[in-house]
């Protein structure tokens, strides 16, 4: 029997392996921020669809995404990689420094970040400053940082509900995060009038004042009233279910989808919708790219393709699918100038 | 000494005294206690496996139907060429039959929302019958293609057509309102009869009375009702055409100024219509508008909408639509990657378990070589993962996202449980086997082969596939090694092609906004239970059917 055994699974090998080194040329490789992970997969899915090639597309983050996609040129490194943000000046060296040198970058759209809560609780609006207020690890009190007093909103302003501050949020490592600390912290802190911030920008130098933002206006409390809540949106969605008082944050996708469940709270009395991350009067909302490798583009089969159905009208114009999907789309102007650099490949300028 | 013990515990007790017997009571009674804590637990057990089972089955059993919308299309061999059927338009073509049913929506827009009942998919649902059935061009066929995730969640009662409009707490402050007698319907419309103090402050010298703030002093007037309350949301209530009712009643009065007048203002259209009604709902803000409703409604009056099967589950490739998403894609890469794990850990398992049980010598390397095997078993799946990226990946440059990685990373976490479990099963195999073949003059491997091994065989075999049940639940090391990737078509399925695992899919679903996908989700896990419940299934009938006794 074991003889008979060792000979099957040795056969099995063998028929199993042999298909495996008939190396072909490989399909369109694509990493990077999952933010942008559900519209690379909307445009893959259509492009497959349609005839090409399925490409492989895999979430690994934005900062993840540019590792990988800096590593090199050739089969082994990926062609595109999606970021919600721009790329950063060391991430431009990494990549001039492993030879990607010609890099097209391609805005998509924006994303907005939702604060919300459940529709059983209260509805309430708050400014980006009372946001700050109410989850910043250190906040200025009396002309320097203290850690953060407030219990309730109710104590930040006596406008606000007078109920506990709880807020589920993403954890360090994901961008959602990173965009939050951005678009909230450091713009509260690098534009206040008055007060501790203020002061300091007055009294550092560029440099040392983007230090001290950096270290003491990014931290989000860590006693008690701010939660991570993991890297899965929907899990901070049943716990804003489960808890009325509880405000969560998270992607606009996940606030459309839910919307008979969770209400936005407005943020300077706007409200997110479409048209008001279209148009930049919601105040917390971010751009979304794609990077593409040029030096691949004539050799991996069907990326021109790709890319032009990714920055056509059905898929990134008004209406198209991507729309249906969540992206904020650009106005005509720009959408017209992306498509324009997307097709010709145009040179990312330098650092 | 011993004697007399012996002699007056064994026959001078008396059994029957109160002590003896509360003695014999209580040793039954810890009987019971041990036998109700064994069952406590196991009932424990179940039941949170029961809930386990009613939870995923009440989420899961949703995506097991799909709602579909049938489609009358007339295949125009205009339209649609015999020698390339699968070029034709078929977005036009399935949109044109759509329409057929709302000859009266006209305009771009409305055509849009109109569209956005079916599925995406829909174009290549059609496009492949055709292609499938090239015989069928020139004829009317009907087809189902299934209808878009919201209206799909919608006709499932997942998600609700109308909502609550108002929040509790400011039901809460119309209740307020209520209580103090301030609210009445005239004349079928809710009006809230309220003290306002004309101030002569907000009414500017120039202009007058009708250029005065009346919203100002509506809100002020309001306030008093809720002196305690903090946040102004009570100022929603009132309508804001009240300011223009306030602004009539002072220009037919002007010496109201500077006084008290008590007017009834209109409630805004939530609040009428709770006074009125006690509810107020308003239309879930998913949907465009209530026309999307009365199409749908329109399509299941004339028989259109049906929900059979969702086969698609089990033959689609993944998808960002979770109407059209499938676990194809998912079954195919982990069934390769479980080939390609029992094809490296089964006979590596079985030869160094052999070579440890029946050959080794007894010294300090196989001790030290053993400690190793068992600690090896207790490592967690994620650290094969990196190992993975790192050595298979990284060092010798495999693809990522590929099956042959995922088995090979899967191969080293089975093996020290194959391992483990084939040394017990030989050991298990009686002494006097071996030596009576000994005995008869077979070699040390012919005894190990012909006739240890394949006594030992059902046990291995229950082992390997616990292993490999074991192996089909890992989601670490798969992650790490890329085989969470989207892909969505199954045409290219092999060893070094880039594929997803069933709980890798699962991952990434439970991570997709979309609702279908909540259902989505719940089911596929509950196919992956199916699955780990046949391998277990299998691994007891192969014990039952080849075990032998001694």
């Amino acid at each position: 029997m074991s003889k008979r055994t060792v000979l099957a699974a040795a056969i099995v090998c063998a028929t199993a392996i042999a298909p495996a080194l008939q190396a072909e040329a490989r399909e369109i490789k694509i990493v990077g921020s999952s933010t942008v992970f559900p519209y690379t997969q909307a445009v893959a899915e259509e492009f497959a669809r349609s005839g090409g090639k399925a490409p492989t597309v895999e979430s690994t983050g934005t900062g993840g995404g540019m590792k990988i996609f800096c590593a090199g040129v050739g089969e082994a490194h990926p062609d595109i990689t999606g970021a919600s943000r721009a790329m950063k000046s060391s991430e431009k060296e990494l990549c001039e420094k492993n030879g990607v040198s010609d890099v097209t970058e391609v805005l998509l759209g924006y994303d907005g970040l939702s604060v919300a809560n459940s529709r059983k609780g209260t509805k309430f609006s708050v400014t980006k400053e009372q946001l700050y207020l109410a989850l910043a690890a250190k906040v200025p009190a009396d002309g320097k940082l203290v850690d953060n007093p407030y219990k309730k909103w109710s104590d930040i302003d006596k406008a606000l509900p007078g109920q506990e501050i709880l807020a589920y949020g993403p954890p360090p490592t994901s961008g959602t995060r990173d965009a939050f600390v951005e678009l909230v912290f450091h713009h509260v802190c690098k534009k206040s009038k008055e007060g501790y911030w203020a002061d300091q920008q007055k009294s550092l130098d560029k440099a040392a004042f983007k230090k001290a933002y950096k270290g003491d206006c990014t931290a989000m409390r860590t006693d008690g009233p701010f939660i991570e809540a993991g890297e899965n949106d929907n899990l901070i969605v049943q716990r804003l279910e489960a808890d009325p008082k509880a405000v969560g944050i998270f992607g606009y996708s996940f606030l459309f989808e839910n919307q008979d469940k969770l209400q936005a709270l407005q943020i300077g009395g706007v409200e997110p919708s479409m048209d008001t991350i279209a148009s930049g009067d919601y105040g917390i909302s971010r751009p979304l790219f794609i990077y593409v490798k040029n030096a691949h583009r004539k050799v991996i089969d069907g990326m021109e393709a790709f890319i032009k159905e990714y920055v056509s009208d059905k898929a990134m114009g008004d209406g198209g699918y991507l729309s249906e999907r969540g992206l904020v789309v650009l106005p005509a102007g720009k959408l017209k100038e992306v498509q324009d650099s997307a097709l010709n490949a145009k040179k990312m300028a330098a650092k | 000494m011993t004697d007399t013990t012996l002699g007056s515990t064994g026959s001078g007790h008396d059994w029957s005294s109160p002590a003896s017997r509360r003695r014999v009571k209580r040793r039954y009674a810890a009987d019971r206690r041990l036998q109700f804590y064994g069952i406590a637990a196991i009932g424990t057990a179940m039941a949170l496996l029961g809930v386990l089972f009613v939870s995923l089955i009440q989420a899961g059993y949703a995506a097991f139907t799909t709602t579909k919308v049938e489609l009358s299309i007339f295949l125009d061999p205009a339209a649609i060429s015999q020698e390339k059927p699968g070029e034709a338009n078929y977005r036009r073509i399935v949109r044109d039959a759509f329409k057929a049913y709302f000859p009266d929506v006209t305009g771009r827009s409305d055509e849009r929302s109109l569209y956005k009942i079916m599925s995406s998919g829909s174009d290549y649902i059609v496009r492949d019958y055709v292609v499938g059935n090239p015989g069928k061009i020139g004829e009317n066929v009907k087809i189902l293609v299934p209808v878009s995730d919201p209206f799909d969640q919608l006709y499932k009662r997942i998600i609700p057509r109308r909502i609550d409009a108002l929040s509790s707490d400011r039901i809460a402050l119309f209740d307020a309102l209520k209580q103090q007698g301030v609210l009445s319907v005239e004349d079928g419309a809710g009006v809230a009869k309220v003290s306002v103090f004309i101030d002569p402050a907000k009414v500017p010298s120039e202009g007058g009375v009708a250029a005065a703030d009346y919203d100002a002093m509506i809100k002020d007037g309001l306030r008093s009702y809720f002196r305690n309350e903090y946040s102004r949301s009570y100022e929603e209530i009132i309508s804001a055409t009240a300011a223009e009712k306030l602004q009539s009643v002072v220009a037919a009065d002007p010496s109201v100024v500077g006084k008290i007048v008590e007017v009834k203002l209109p409630l805004a259209a939530n609040y009428d219509n709770l006074l009125q009604t006690g509810q107020a709902t308003i239309r879930n803000p998913r949907f465009g508008s209530d026309v999307e409703f009365a199409w749908f409604d329109s399509l299941e009056k004339r028989g259109l909408i049906a929900t059979p099967f969702t086969w698609e589950l089990f033959f689609n490739a993944d998808s960002r639509f979770p109407e059209l998403a499938g676990l194809a894609g998912a079954l195919s890469g982990s069934l390769l990657a479980l080939l390609i794990c029992f094809v490296l850990s089964f006979p590596i398992g079985i030869a160094t378990a052999v070579y440890l049980e029946e050959f080794a010598p007894k010294n300090r390397t196989t001790d030290l070589i053993e400690v190793n095997i068992n600690n090896l078993a207790a490592v967690p799946s994620v650290v094969f993962g990196l190992l993975g990226l790192a050595l298979f990946l990284n060092t010798f440059g495999m693809p990522r996202s590929a099956p042959l990685v995922g088995g090979m990373v899967l191969a080293l976490m089975t093996l020290p449980t194959i391992i483990v479990a084939t040394r017990a099963a030989l050991k298990a195999v009686p002494p006097s086997i071996r030596e009576a073949a000994l005995g008869v003059g077979a070699s040390r491997h012919q005894v190990a082969l012909h006739h240890v091994l394949p006594l030992a065989m059902p046990g291995i075999l229950t082992g390997t596939i616990i292993g490999l049940a074991q192996a089909l639940g890992e989601t670490a090391p798969l992650l790490l090694i890329g085989m969470n990737a989207f892909i969505p078509s199954v045409e290219n399925i092999g060893l070094t092609e880039p594929a997803m695992a069933l709980p890798t899919q699962i991952f990434s679903w439970a991570d997709s906004p979309e609702r279908g996908f909540v259902s989505r989700t719940s089911a596929a896990i509950l196919v992956l239970l199916g699955f780990l419940v046949m391998m277990n299934l299998l691994a007891v009938y192969l014990r039952r059917k080849l075990e032998r006794k001694w």
